[in-house]
């Protein structure tokens, strides 16, 4: 068990990467995932519009700022609202990642299994080097990278291996 | 993050997370670069500058997720300034191991000057001898279009250019840099 399956959905809530790490496990159908890409890119959307505490921490970010400046104002940009991070159910727990880029990594794995955030940034680091630099990959499409499914397996694998 | 912090940012990342390579390929492989278009596009240097710019604006949408990956950063930078330097610390220190310096802000904070003291694109370069590359061509230009695709995926529209090069004979090498907007999500058009 442990990590049990990555999705990545683009900036615009398209599919493009999904994948299962071990054998036997319960697979959705292509049109499926298409789904759950979107609509999950819309729940996440909606879940970082309804911060209740956001108006404040924003209004002590100004105040902050204005106070640092000393006059002279830097206009500010406040930190977005994160929106849904962890989805756990009895028996999984779903990670989201959303990087500053606005690219969604979704890391299911078991409810024991610890460090995910670190796992994450792996996957972040082989997604920068082995898809983003490879020169055929085009923005925003599916991923087709053998290397980059070589490097994540591997990784994987050794995550699933040392537990 | 504070200038000095990000500088020591830069540094350890540069030092235990980056993968070095012979910096005189990269001199030499860009160089070929430049001359070929000069070649393609017959001397044709303001053309020659809009082409390193595209390419290097293609370069930019990809290098940011190395960046961010790299830098482990997980917020955004809060204002204009701290974007300028992590730019000129964090960005230019771990691909190239320079440190351009910030300067000239405007007073709105919304402009400011990278000043390279050292480019490792131009070493050896000496400018074609035909009258026009002198005021022409930016050779350094592809830097413009790294900026601005990078920026623009981390939602800042930018507008980058070349003020001064001392391949051309002035006495500083120097980019300006301007915020045009922040690209914040905008609700798509309601349906009528």
């Amino acid at each position: 068990m442990g990590v049990l399956a990555l999705i990545v959905i683009n900036k615009a809530g398209g599919l493009i990467y999904n994948r299962t790490f071990s054998d036997g496990l319960n697979q959705l159908n292509t049109n499926d995932y298409l789904v759950l890409a979107g609509t999950f890119h819309g729940v996440h959307a909606i879940t970082a519009r309804i911060d209740p505490s956001r108006k404040l921490a924003n209004a002590q970010h100004r105040q902050q700022a204005a106070a640092n400046a000393g006059g002279a104002a830097v206009p500010n940009r406040p930190e977005p609202s994160s929106g849904l991070e962890v989805l756990e159910s009895e028996n999984f727990r779903l990670q989201c990642f959303n990087t500053l880029t606005g690219i969604k990594f979704l890391l299911f794995t078991d409810t024991l299994q610890a460090n995910v955030d670190v796992a994450m940034r792996k996957v972040y680091d082989l997604y920068s080097d082995y898809v983003m630099k490879n020169p055929f990959y085009q923005l925003e499409m599916p991923i087709r990278c053998e290397s980059f499914n070589r490097k994540l397996n591997s990784y994987i694998r050794e995550v699933n291996n040392s537990r | 993050m504070s200038a000095n912090k990000a500088a020591r940012v830069g540094e350890e990342i540069w030092k235990g997370r980056i993968d070095k390579v012979n910096a005189e390929l990269v001199t030499l492989t860009y160089g070929t670069i430049v001359a070929q278009l000069c070649k393609d596009f017959e001397a044709d240097y303001v053309e020659v500058n809009k082409q390193l710019d595209r390419m290097g604006y293609n370069i930019g949408l990809r290098l940011i997720e190395d960046y961010l990956a790299k830098s482990n950063t997980m917020r955004r930078c809060s204002n204009f300034r701290e974007t300028a330097d992590m730019i000129a610390k964090v960005g230019f220190k771990i691909f190239l191991n320079i440190t351009p310096t910030v300067t000239n802000w405007t007073s709105d904070s919304k402009q400011f000057s990278l000043v390279f003291e050292e480019n490792p694109l131009a070493d050896f370069v000496e400018l074609p001898d035909d009258g026009r590359a002198q005021d022409e061509l930016w050779y350094s230009n592809i830097f413009c279009g790294v900026l601005r695709g990078a920026l623009e995926m981390v939602q800042m529209q930018v507008e980058a250019h070349f003020i001064s090069d001392v391949l051309r004979g002035n006495d500083t090498t120097e980019m300006r840099v301007s915020l045009i907007r922040y690209i914040d999500d905008e609700l798509p058009p309601e349906d009528d």
